[in-house]
């Protein structure tokens, strides 16, 4: 296929969506199908066949529609509206439009509040898209950024549209991703990869699974894009083996997309080269650190290693290596063909664009949003999440899991972005949100991380190995309420020492939660001093 | 390469991961891929099954013993029929799966191995990113959301554990 052919393919794609009048999504991202979705996909299927609409109705799957703790979820394209809590019974109301009053209460629109505060850049296909169909993307103008780039831009200037966008790494740092591309694209021609960090590991957080499951093909254009970009053949895909149905989406995708031509060999019919090839991770945190990425990817234990020399240097195989966050490539496909400007519109001006989030916990309406950066803690936690539940109050949210920190009631109002969290000693992180209710004691938050932090510390360097063992002992005390006179300063004292001389940023950052919870509730640590037994909470000591 | 129970002379195990193995010309780099390929052919790494990938690819015996237990998805003792990983992400967590864990490790086994029967294995996992169904509990590959003491407790029941 070339670019010309391309447009022809869109055209033929969108020719055939027409046909049905109607297309009901199936939500068929790891939550819903959890919960039953596949049975009433086929309940629909069935029902749609049965009533003699097959040729007007057609049922598709498609990726995340959000509101997870809701599901299954069904989308109609001609109402535009979703329907919660779907079973396998309702296919029969749901097949037929006049039947659907039935379903009013379960009915919900764009302009519900968990919607309307939402703008979808990564997740704008969830819900348009059947992910396993490479014709629904091409239909939606997808692979049209891939080729704009190859038959209008220079390399140069596809780095210049990432730079005008400001876009910035989504896998938690926030480093300025056209600058690492620049990095790249400056080493001498020869072999370069290019590398999607798919292992999300912090707990608490399934954006990029919920992405990679939705719109794989979205990631694998952005990372086509990067390699044109910056000048490379080979691509790796880094994924959690625990994310089969991603994994198993991904394979489908690529293949699709090698024999239309759109990676491989000659892709779109230019002289660009590039492969993808997936490579499963075994379990281990401290891969999602780009430099033990890199050996797990060439078969070793995930030791991370000192930087200098930075991967885009010296990577994989000892070769310049680009490596950006799934949410970062699927950021790229809409810079390319909207432009920079555009996306520079979207957010603040420091953190341009729109952040995805998994919101989970003690909060109503649990699932994934996409909002602009800048947007208030509290809009988020209230106006999208519906609040607590019923009966408890708010305590605490948490973001960047073990490595960030938790923010209190009186922070909320601060614009989600990447200064302004760290500002109160928390971090964006990939994006991972949990609401903790006042039934949760923060002492015990600090030590489950910290738990994490210690299982996870792959043991190469002394602070990071000693430190969360000592760290996580002294937490569990406290979280006993047998706290000792001097606890608190020793773990101030290790905490300061992780956070100078730690190899990587697994252990720099462990001390994150302990210092922020120290910082926003000390009245809990003094409580598990002083009077032992007192600490509020009942998750404390489990063990 | 064989485990004695299973081996016949209809095993075709050696062959696929020979297979999978020649698939990356039996490159150093692609270890933890074949490993991947080997648990899931036999369902834990016994030493011989080691041994053997280290002789295929040339690696020293210690760098994949290193390897295979570096990683936690890694096994190297046999697992149950059954099995039962509970969730202990942060959402899970605030949400009570340790009580569910609590309640597997006293019906089953302890976290991390096989009831003595070998039948069922109990395992927890670090977040399998069903934060919105939490707490979560994965049965047989299977994820079950909003996990209830009650609904555990059948489920064992159902897996027929003692």
């Amino acid at each position: 296929m070339n670019v010309e052919e391309l447009d022809e393919r869109q055209r033929e794609e969108l020719e055939r969506l027409g046909r049905a009048s109607e297309r009901l999504y199936c939500c068929t991202a790891a939550g819903c199908l959890s919960t039953g979705a596949d049975r009433v996909r086929r309940a629909l299927v069935e029902e749609v066949e049965r009533s003699g609409r097959a040729g007007s109705v057609e049922v598709c799957g498609t990726g995340c529609l959000g509101l997870c703790g809701r599901g299954p979820l069904v989308r109609s394209s001609a109402e535009d509206v979703l329907y919660a809590e779907v079973e396998p019974a309702d296919a029969p109301a749901l097949a037929d439009p006049a039947g659907r009053a039935a379903l009013a209460e379960r009915r919900l629109d764009g302009r519900s509040p968990f919607y309307a505060h939402q703008t979808r850049v990564v997740l704008e296909h969830s819900g348009h898209v059947d992910p396993e169909r490479i014709g629904d993307y091409i239909a939606a103008g997808g692979y049209a950024a891939l080729a704009r780039a190859l038959s209008e831009m220079t390399p140069e200037a596809v780095i210049a549209e990432v730079r005008t966008s400001g876009l910035r790494g989504r896998g938690g740092a926030g480093y300025p991703t056209a600058l690492k591309w620049e990095l790249v694209a400056r080493q001498p021609e020869g072999t370069k990869y290019v590398v999607c960090n798919a292992d999300e590991g912090d707990p608490g957080a399934f954006m990029d699974r919920s992405v990679l499951e939705g719109d794989p093909h979205r990631v694998l254009e952005g990372m086509a894009i990067a390699a044109y970009a910056v000048g490379a053949q080979q691509g790796y895909i880094y994924i959690r083996g625990e994310y089969g149905l991603a994994i198993q989406r991904l394979q489908n995708a690529i293949r699709q997309a090698e024999r239309e031509h759109l990676l491989g060999g000659r892709v779109l019919d230019t002289g660009l080269q590039f492969r993808i090839d997936l490579r499963i991770g075994a379990g281990a945190f401290v891969c999602g650190e780009e430099t033990a990425l890199i050996a797990s990817i060439e078969g070793q234990r995930g030791h991370p290693r000192q930087r200098p020399p930075y991967p885009p240097e010296m990577g994989l195989f000892d070769r310049p290596t680009l490596i950006n966050n799934v949410e970062t490539f699927a950021n790229v496909p809409p810079i390319v063909e909207r432009g920079g400007e555009w996306f520079a519109s979207i957010g603040t001006e420091q953190s341009p664009g729109t952040k995805v989030f998994a919101l989970a916990g003690h909060v109503r309406n649990t699932g994934l949003i996409e909002v602009p950066m800048g947007t208030s803690l509290r809009r988020i936690l209230f106006d999208i999440g519906g609040g607590v539940p019923e009966g408890r109050r708010f305590k605490a949210a948490q973001t960047g899991g073990p490595s960030g920190g938790c923010i209190p009631e009186e922070h909320l109002d601060i614009p989600v972005d990447y200064e302004s969290l760290q500002s109160i000693g928390s971090i964006m992180g990939s994006g991972g949100l949990i609401v903790m209710d006042d039934s949760a004691s923060m002492v015990d938050v600090a030590r489950y991380f910290m738990e994490f932090s210690k299982e996870e510390s792959c043991g190469k360097c002394v602070p990071c190995r000693a430190g969360t063992v000592e760290m996580h002992e002294i937490l569990r005390r406290l979280a006993r309420g047998e706290g000792r006179p001097g606890d608190v300063t020793l773990l101030e004292q290790l905490s300061a020492l992780l956070k100078e001389t730690s190899l990587c940023g697994l252990g720099l950052a462990a001390p994150n939660p302990v210092l922020s919870t120290l910082r926003f509730f000390p009245e809990e640590y003094e409580s598990a001093v002083a009077a032992p037994g007192s600490a509020p909470g009942d998750g404390g000591g489990a063990e | 390469m064989t485990t004695p129970q299973t081996a016949s002379a209809r095993d075709n195990r050696p062959k696929l991961l020979e297979r999978a193995m020649s698939r990356h010309q039996y490159a150093g780099h692609a270890l933890i891929e074949v490993l991947h390929t080997a648990q899931e052919l036999y369902g834990y790494l016994s030493p011989e099954l080691l041994e053997a990938v280290s002789r295929k690819l040339k690696l020293p015996p210690s760098r994949v013993l290193g390897v295979a237990t570096f990683y936690h998805f890694f096994t190297l003792r046999p697992r149950g029929e059954r099995s039962f990983v509970v969730c202990l992400g942060t959402a899970c967590y605030v949400a009570g799966a340790l009580e569910l864990l609590e309640i597997l490790e006293r019906r089953c086994a302890r976290s991390g191995s096989t009831s003595p029967d070998g039948k069922v294995s109990v395992d927890s996992a670090r977040c399998i990113g069903a934060c919105g169904l939490a707490p979560a509990v994965i049965r047989d590959g299977r994820i079950l959301g909003r996990v209830t003491a009650a609904r555990l407790e059948a489920e064992i029941e159902e897996v027929g554990a003692p």
